[in-house]
């Protein structure tokens, strides 16, 4: 019976590694990738610990620890350093995401540094960035501090290319 | 004698929580392959994937019978526990930062309810 149950069950998980691979592969950003990487890194232990539990092999349990922790740290650094990446197949809201609107619906101009001291939400946003301490901290303030600047120039050009709909849009 | 049964009893539960960690495992699988923007994927990785995780330790952990791989497959289990809505929560927001997802669909609470035509979710990229 058990084999008969394992065989099942490697059988599934062969088939969720297979599809997070196809999502891998055709996965239009980084972080669509690193999801079905995730997926693949669980499949992984799945079959470990399916493989455990058929021959009762107690010495495989360290290797489940070590894989979920490499998942764990993979998709948090590939998060952490996510870039704004040049628009390939018309990303969705790559123009304005809803800070920048809000920013912008305080009637201040399109400089970062004047729409962070405009709304008090964002202020409260860039105290949550500044949080993770350590080593992560000069990271994670270059990163924070360089985005905007790059997503305020793409807006820019969309502002040059559509200014009425843009207008028309935000103020209520 | 009583042993014996004791044994089938924790293999047959053992391999119902293989088989369902399994289908939850693949049924994750299907999900990122098959839905359609990043939060929605998101949603697999951070629920069903790690409930059929769950499920496959608990399994192991039913069939060794052994107290200290048991406390290390707890370890792992809560491990996953904490580090998944963690990492899921990192990649939404370098998402949500990065202008991969629709500002459309999401909608934070200090914010004031969307209009309808803004509210209505729309498919994009995908496939």
């Amino acid at each position: 019976m058990m084999i008969a149950v394992a065989v099942i069950a490697t059988l599934l998980l062969a088939a969720a590694a297979l599809l997070a691979v196809v999502r891998l592969e055709r996965g239009p950003s980084m972080l669509d990738r690193t999801i079905a990487f995730d997926v693949l890194t669980t499949a992984l232990v799945g079959a470990i610990a399916v493989e455990a539990a058929l021959s009762r092999r107690t010495e495989l349990v360290p290797i489940l620890v070590v894989l979920s922790m490499v998942g764990f740290v993979g998709s948090v650094t590939i998060a952490r350093f996510a870039a704004v990446e040049p628009p390939k197949d018309g990303a969705p809201g790559s123009r304005s995401t809803p800070r920048r609107r809000r920013g912008r619906a305080g009637g201040v101009g399109v400089e970062p540094d004047g729409r962070r001291e405009a709304s008090p939400d964002a202020l409260a946003r860039t105290a949550l960035e500044a949080a993770p301490g350590g080593e992560a901290r000069s990271g994670g303030e270059a990163r924070s501090g360089g985005e905007p600047r790059s997503a305020g120039g793409a807006e820019t050009d969309a502002d040059a290319a559509t200014p009425a709909v843009t207008e028309g849009r935000e103020t209520p | 004698m009583i042993s014996d049964v004791m044994t089938v009893v924790t293999d047959v539960l053992a391999g119902l929580c293989l088989l369902l960690g399994a289908f939850f495992s693949f049924s994750a699988g299907m999900g990122v392959v098959r839905f359609d923007n990043l939060l929605a994927r998101l949603h697999v990785v951070a629920k069903p994937q790690v409930l059929g995780l769950l499920l496959l330790l608990a399994g192991v952990a039913l069939r060794l019978q052994d107290r200290g791989a048991a406390s290390m497959l707890v370890l792992v289990m809560l491990f996953q526990m904490l580090t998944s809505p963690v990492a899921a929560h990192m990649v939404g927001r370098a998402g949500l930062r990065t202008g991969k997802v629709d500002p459309a669909h999401v909608r934070s609470a200090d914010e004031p309810e969307e209009t309808a035509d803004t509210a209505t979710p729309r498919t994009d990229t995908g496939a």
